[in-house]
């Protein structure tokens, strides 16, 4: 929504010498700006100025430091301390916050990391509309002025660029469109970290004038003001408000219901896959909020045995569950079904934001513990069937261990697991990330890490 | 000695004031940039650890330049495009272009969002995740760019019907 024809307009500068050496020299020394969007009068829509870029400046002060938060929870969810757990080694100082992950509300890593992958997709268009408020400075010419406003642009760069980063990598993972020359984790980390840090001086430094511009003009005013009545803001020192607007096409109030309404779409189409139930299928545009029927095993799977080279012949009845402990025992499936089994309903909360409730029976992770001598206060080192990837194993901490919820599942929805749910049994531990939850599990170590 | 303290005092408020105007914001300014700076170089460090700096950094400057100089005009200049339609009628003023621009925009913004999907360019590894295939998102996506433009002619309909010849020209 360029509104009204940016660039229709072409100013020619005719001041500098005629000599095209003579004119890049000007250029470069900010004696005259070049043509294009560096010139002013380029920039023509009406409605571009500080109320404007304010409001969307608002609601993204309120909604990017929740998708931060809940962004750096999950990292620490994922227990990075704990050996085989972690997949940024190098983390150092940004480390610094993690704690262990709880396993109570069994519901809380579902909703913060559907907080952080919805509303960070709620967010793009206000995202979109705030750069789009604000392209002009982009152009500006020339480009340094006083030391503090050419470190105030350096400092942008890593803003924008780091804003765009951070959304276009987690957007892309999310589709599993592994595109980018990079593992996701580390890169979507310390891109957080570099787009904070600009986040943190931008807001600093722009509160102030939001606050302002905001006084300025009257919310409720502009809602009530019509195409007809729309006049382009007064004119501002940073140069948002166009010099030579074009006529109005839409509304202030058109354009933010505009945004606003982009965003509800995209949450509308998209907030299903965190939920039960008929709302699922409302995520049509949403990789996880597939229908995939109405039998026991029939939800949302992420990895199939196939992909990981998990073949039903090691699934058979020639599989064992080794449990090391003081002592290490063997246990076929019918030996785990004979022990006492414990049913609960219990979330898988994947970090790509989507999530599903169900319910799991099987074999608590502390009865097993003691099977082999131990007691769980080591925590638990889980092995899979699965070939190679950074999931084919991960530790438990002792809480996690420990929780009498803590299951070996065997069945899920009264059934026996599916092969691709990980069949013959999997860890499933309450409020873990779901890549915690094991699937194909052939080996439980409960012995202290070395 | 207190005349000693207060001219100390002055010369130091006089040394911030020059510096404040040489550098051209409060020393606030300085040190939270110096402070964002140093974060961001810290977690380069941390990049070039992972062993992942070319790409990281092709990646992050590409971010704003994809931003900025592709996606941001292509959509201005689709949206001039649009309002360079010719008038639907010969003298009244046509419809409001707003018709057409909301839900072509909202549209684009889905396909900008999951194109991997829609153009089915992740079936790869949506099919070894899932078990599915990525098929239905181009017809679910057609579906609802569908129902926007539905929609969208259904406010022009019921305004037109309602307000008359103006209320159609001219939303909001």
């Amino acid at each position: 929504m360029s509104d009204a024809s940016d660039g229709r307009r072409h100013h020619q500068g005719r001041s500098a010498a005629s000599r095209p050496g003579a004119r890049l020299r000007a250029y470069l020394r900010g004696q005259e700006r070049p043509p294009g969007p560096f010139r002013p009068e380029f920039w023509r829509s009406p409605l571009r100025g500080p109320w404007l870029t304010s409001v969307f400046g608002l609601v993204l002060l309120v909604g990017l430091p929740l998708v931060a938060i809940t962004g750096l929870i999950s990292y620490a969810a994922y227990d990075p301390r704990l050996p085989g757990n972690d997949l940024t080694p190098e983390r150092g100082l940004f480390g610094f916050y993690l704690f262990d992950w709880p396993t109570s509300p069994v519901w809380l890593y579902r909703v913060t990391q559907g907080v952080h992958v919805i509303l960070g997709l709620t967010l793009v268009p206000i995202l979109l509309a705030k750069l789009w408020s604000v392209i002009p400075k982009l152009f500006t010419w020339p480009p340094t002025g006083t030391p503090a406003q050419t470190l105030e642009r350096a400092s942008l760069l890593l803003l924008v660029g780091g804003a765009v980063f951070e959304f276009v990598t987690g957007i892309l993972n999310i589709q599993l469109f592994y595109v980018f020359p990079f593992s996701f984790y580390p890169a979507h980390l310390y891109g957080a970290w570099i787009f904070l840090a600009a986040l943190a001086v931008h807001i600093a430094i722009k509160l102030p004038r939001l606050l302002t511009s905001l006084r300025f003009r009257s919310f409720r005013q502009e809602l009530r003001t019509s195409l007809r009545d729309t006049r382009p803001e007064p004119p501002d020192p940073d140069g948002l408000v166009a010099a030579a607007p074009a006529p109005p096409t839409i509304s202030r109030r058109g354009l933010l219901a505009f945004v606003g309404g982009g965003s509800l779409t995209v949450l509308g189409l998209s907030a299903g896959q965190t939920m039960d139930g008929p709302l699922r299928r409302t995520a049509l545009l949403a990789p996880h909020g597939r229908y995939y029927g109405s039998g026991p095993n029939d939800f949302q799977v992420n990895k199939t045995a196939a992909s990981v080279g998990v073949v039903a012949a090691e699934t058979g009845p020639e599989w064992r569950l080794t449990v090391h402990g003081a002592r290490q025992v063997r246990l076929s499936r019918e030996e785990l079904l004979a022990m006492p089994l414990y049913t609960y309903r219990l979330p898988i909360a994947c970090v790509e934001g989507w999530s599903t409730e169900q319910t799991w029976t099987g074999v608590r992770l502390t009865d097993l513990a003691r099977l082999g001598g131990a007691d769980g206060g080591a925590g638990v080192y889980v092995r899979s069937l699965q070939r190679g990837g950074v999931f084919s194993h991960v530790s438990l901490s002792p809480g996690q261990a420990t929780d009498p919820r803590s299951l070996l599942a065997l069945r899920v929805n009264g059934a026996d697991l599916s092969l691709d749910h990980g069949f013959p049994a999997r860890i499933m531990v309450p409020n873990a990330p779901g890549v915690h939850n094991t699937k194909w599990v052939r080996e439980l170590d409960f012995r202290a890490p070395p | 000695m207190r005349g000693g303290i207060s001219a100390m005092r002055g010369r130091i408020g006089e040394a911030r004031r020059r510096a404040r105007e040489r550098y051209g914001a409060g020393l606030w300014h300085l040190f939270a940039l110096f402070a964002c700076f140093g974060v961001a170089a810290y977690a380069l460090t941390r990049v070039i650890a992972a062993g992942i700096l070319l790409g990281f950094l092709l990646w992050f400057l590409g971010a704003v330049i994809l931003h900025d100089l592709v996606v941001l005009p292509l959509y201005s200049a689709a949206d001039r495009r649009l309002q360079r339609l010719p008038a639907v009628g010969d003298r009244r003023p046509g419809p409001s272009v707003d018709y057409l621009r909301v839900p072509a925009g909202l549209s684009g913004l889905l396909l900008l969002i999951w194109f991997p999907l829609i153009l089915r360019a992740s079936e790869y590894n949506y099919r070894k995740a899932t078990a599915l295939s990525t098929d239905p998102y181009l017809g679910r996506w057609l579906l609802v760019t569908l129902a926007l433009f539905a929609g969208s002619a259904l406010v022009y309909a019921v305004r037109r019907a309602a307000g008359g010849r103006l209320a159609g020209r001219a939303h909001r």
